[in-house]
């Protein structure tokens, strides 16, 4: 069975009032599938969801064939989805060294995690340097980098990613989608959620449009990038 | 006595009473930061853990060992507890959380006053532990001494476990990012239990300590230790391990000093004293001394 | 129309009330066994208490643990100044001689108490209040282990840690069911006030109650005085009907007990507060008994001392588990619905007037 994220009529409910009001979707293997729309349109949510942060009240989430709903978040990580929060989340009072290892923290193999810390260290230099500095002390796209190197060192099958290049300046934004077309490119699935559309829809095979809680339109790079609607709406034409 | 001696013992007195407050206020700093609950029953086990001795050496059980499951005892309650009564209002609001463990207290409390009867009974006292040393004009007791030693053997070990462990540093990236911890994949369930389980050993330790100490096991004989080391993790902030420790000794030390400088009619208010120190921590410094500035967390 | 059916069926059932209450106190007078009466007086005591505490717990959102420090206050000071010089003398000769020649009425030293208690929360709650959630909960926690220490400090005027006794048995029902009757109806008025419902406004969301001009600190602080007042009363009516007591009464037995309660009946109802304070009390009044060991069918159960704060306990945690709203919510109890259903023009009435609001 391939690893395909589904997810089926999702309704979400935040303290009664619906969030999500039957969302599907789908992520194959191997994609770079964009989730645009404004906000409160339910971006978040719907990755909230997948990675089991809330409760959808109806409609299925499933991962490779398996059903996620009923899972604690670390149950969804075991099986290798991974979301990386909007807001970046790193832990400030830990070193970076720290929140590195506690990407890894449900890992086994000692040699695999030594080998993917290389790895995202490679891929973001500037923590490199940074291994015992509290997260805290971090310029905001050092921990933006941060939080993506800790996503990737649970080696994840899929990678969920919330706004990454929020609130960052123009330089450190180039940095970061010129990381995620790369691991895109070396073969990892990735389920982004942009403001910036434009620049997300450059780098996906496919995108969604959420609006107020449901997928309103859908389609490849080219697709979307063709439909009038969505450029005067989210690509500011 | 001369002057340097007099600082040597007031000093000595100060460091022996405040590690007990520092190895309890862990425990409480460990579960408020993870969970925003201020674990009033955390007294309670080293209630309980000092029953388990005593019945346990009265059953001709030899002193290390009955100390060993005292210790034992603790954490398995503590680890009781959080299943049965605490799991259930995870998440709630923290004024909720804070009742609850009302509720346990006055459930374990009572559960001794009938299981053990209200009466006072003296603590087994090994005889290795009731000496007294004298340097020069100082002296030191026993008890002292090996308050002195279980804290620097355990904050150490502490020290170990949550720096270079994975339980350890999932306990403190819990403590700081509820979401980013379930995000990452730490399971919380068995973080939570870990630090229940480390706090309430801590915990029979210093219960223990204390204990001996006073001479005197009873079923409320909790209540007044954990008041100050929850005295002592205000100071230090709320949820901080190392605020917890430092709070400890500083608590330590303004006993010691407030007994000194107290004339001798005032002296009886001492812990009327503590407290207001409380209310001011609270006031000019919310996050007591280490805690870090925060918003409430939703 | 419709207001001046509901103030007429309110006033009617006010009076009604009243007689009712009167009707059964004259009852208890002279048809139930001193025993009867004394859980009555239990009740009522356990009522005042229960209803200020919902006063400033329920309806703020700031969560006192610190009550009985008011308790104490009211008990300790009315007694200090009912007591008749003789009997200070004899018991308390230390006290210094301004007091020591004080003989006030019962009802100056409750109405004094009060106000003592009242200025004590004022000064207390200034700096107090400011705080928010579980931190306001630890601060008056320690106002009322300061209270405790300074009782057993001031020897000249409590008799330290030691019982105080040579109080008059001044309590009886009336006493105790008019202060029940003032409680009430003071607390109904506030929450039904402007500031009352600025009350219900901060505890429903501080923020936006800022946002919206109401003065948290001043509400608070309000309502905590009042609660103040009505608490030291309830401990001065305690201490001339237990007449003997010691600073361990003022301790978390009676904190634990009266938040039972609280909770049970739900924050933020004055109904729920005393319909869970009489239920519960008559439990716990059984319970005591079971305590001492009872006899049931020949058989003598042994004493289980500490039966009644166990169980209290554990239904403390299963309603805060399983229904942290309690019985009530915050809503009260009303003879609204059910006079409707009973009077078929009131239910028009009201129809009527609901169509006209829309």
């Amino acid at each position: 069975m391939t690893a395909e994220l589904v997810l089926e009529d999702v309704h979400v409910d935040y303290g009664g009032v619906a969030a999500l009001k039957g969302v599907s979707l789908s992520v194959r293997e191997g994609e770079l599938v964009c989730l645009l729309g404004a906000n409160g349109a339910g971006k978040s949510t719907t990755l909230r969801t997948i990675s089991g942060l809330v409760r959808p009240r109806r409609g299925e989430v499933r991962f490779a064939g398996e059903r996620l709903q009923a899972l604690s978040p670390y149950q969804i990580v075991a099986r290798g989805i991974v979301h990386c929060p909007e807001g970046r989340h790193i832990f400030g009072g830990l070193t970076v060294q720290e929140n590195l290892m506690l990407g890894a923290v449900q890992r086994r193999d000692a040699a695999g995690v030594r080998r993917d810390l290389d790895w995202v260290l490679a891929l973001f230099p500037d923590l490199a340097q940074r291994l015992k500095q509290r997260g805290a002390t971090l310029s905001g796209g050092q921990q933006q980098m941060l939080a993506i190197a800790r996503a990737l060192m649970a080696r994840p099958r899929i990678l969920l990613l919330d706004e990454p290049s929020l609130g960052l300046a123009p330089v450190v934004v180039q940095t970061i989608f010129r990381v995620i077309r790369d691991l895109h490119r070396q073969g990892t699935t990735i389920l982004l959620v942009e403001q910036n559309a434009r620049q997300a829809l450059a780098i996906a095979d496919r995108g969604y449009v959420l609006e107020s809680g449901r997928i309103v339109s859908s389609g490849t790079r080219a697709e979307l990038e063709a439909d009038v609607q969505i450029e005067k709406a989210y690509l500011g034409a | 006595m001369t002057l340097a001696e007099l600082w040597v013992q007031q000093l000595l007195n100060a460091v022996s009473i405040g590690s007990m407050y520092a190895l309890l206020a862990i425990g409480l700093a460990m579960v408020f930061g993870i969970l925003r609950l201020i674990n009033f029953a955390h007294g309670d086990l080293l209630m309980v853990g000092a029953y388990v001795l005593i019945y346990a050496v009265a059953a001709g059980i030899p002193f290390w060992v009955a100390f060993l499951l005292s210790v034992a005892a603790a954490a398995l309650l503590g680890v009781l507890m959080e299943r049965l009564a605490y799991r259930p209002v995870r998440g709630q609001h923290e004024v909720v959380l804070l009742l609850t463990s009302f509720g346990v207290t006055m459930l374990l409390e009572n559960s001794a006053i009938l299981a053990f009867s209200p009466r006072t009974r003296p603590f087994p006292l090994p005889e290795a532990l009731s000496g007294v040393y004298h340097v020069g004009h100082v002296v030191m007791s026993g008890i002292d001494l090996a308050a002195l030693a279980s804290a620097l053997v355990l904050l150490v070990g502490l020290n170990l476990v949550v720096t270079r462990t994975k339980l350890g540093v999932s306990m403190r990236a819990a403590a700081e990012d509820l979401t980013a911890a379930h995000l990452v994949g730490i399971h919380l369930d068995r973080v939570v239990l870990a630090a229940f389980a480390i706090g309430s050993a801590l915990a029979g330790v210093a219960g223990l300590l204390w204990a001996a100490k006073s001479g005197r096991v009873e079923p409320l004989m909790g209540f007044t230790p954990v008041l100050k080391a929850f005295v002592a993790t205000v100071i230090g902030g709320l949820g901080s391990i190392g605020g917890a420790v430092l709070g400890g000794y500083l608590l330590g030390l303004a006993e010691v000093a407030l007994q000194a400088v107290l004339p001798p009619g005032l002296t009886g208010y001492r812990d009327g004293f503590v407290f207001i120190l409380l209310i001011l921590v609270l006031l000019v410094r919310p996050h007591g001394l280490l805690g870090k500035a925060e918003g409430d967390r939703v | 129309m419709i207001e001046r059916w509901q103030a007429r069926v309110r006033a009617m059932s006010l009076l009604a009330g009243l007689a009712l209450l009167a009707l059964a106190l004259l009852g208890l007078q002279y048809g139930a066994s001193t025993y009867v009466q004394r859980v009555a007086v239990d009740i009522g005591i356990m009522i005042i208490l229960t209803v200020s505490l919902n006063l400033s717990n329920g309806y703020t959102g700031v969560f006192s643990l610190g009550h009985t420090g008011f308790m104490a206050l009211g008990a300790y000071g009315s007694a200090l100044l009912t007591m008749t010089p003789q009997v200070k003398a004899l018991n308390l000769p230390d006290l210094p001689a301004w007091l020591a020649h004080v003989h006030l009425g019962f009802l100056p030293a409750l109405v004094l108490v009060g106000l003592a208690a009242a200025a004590v929360a004022l000064a207390v709650g200034y700096p107090i209040l400011r705080l928010t959630g579980p931190y306001v909960a630890v601060a008056t926690l320690g106002f009322l282990v300061i209270v405790h220490i300074v009782i057993i400090n001031a020897q000249a005027y409590t008799r330290g840690a030691r019982t105080f006794l040579g109080l008059a048995p001044l309590t009886n029902l009336w006493w105790v069911y008019g202060a029940v009757v003032v409680t009430i109806y003071t607390a109904w008025r506030i929450v039904n006030s402007p500031i009352g419902r600025a009350m219900l406004a901060v505890r429903e969301d501080p923020v936006a109650a800022r946002g919206a001009g109401v003065d948290i600190l001043r509400a608070r602080l309000w309502s905590f005085a009042v609660s103040a007042f009505f608490t030291a009363v309830a401990g001065a009516l305690w201490a001339h009907f237990i007449l003997a007591f010691s600073a361990s009464s003022f301790w978390f037995a009676v904190t634990f007990e009266v938040i039972v309660m609280l909770i049970v009946g739900g924050l933020g109802s004055i109904s729920g507060s005393v319909a869970a304070t009489v239920a519960l009390s008559i439990l716990s009044e059984v319970l005591r008994n079971a305590e001492r060991g009872v006899t049931l069918f020949g058989y003598h159960t042994p004493a289980l001392y500490g039966l009644s704060q166990i169980v209290f306990a554990l239904v403390f945690i299963a309603f805060i588990v399983y229904r942290p709203q309690g019985l009530f919510g915050d809503r009260e109890f009303s003879l609204w619905p059910i006079l409707a259903r009973w009077y078929p023009p009131l239910r028009e009435a009201v129809m009527a007037g609901r169509q006209l609001a829309e």
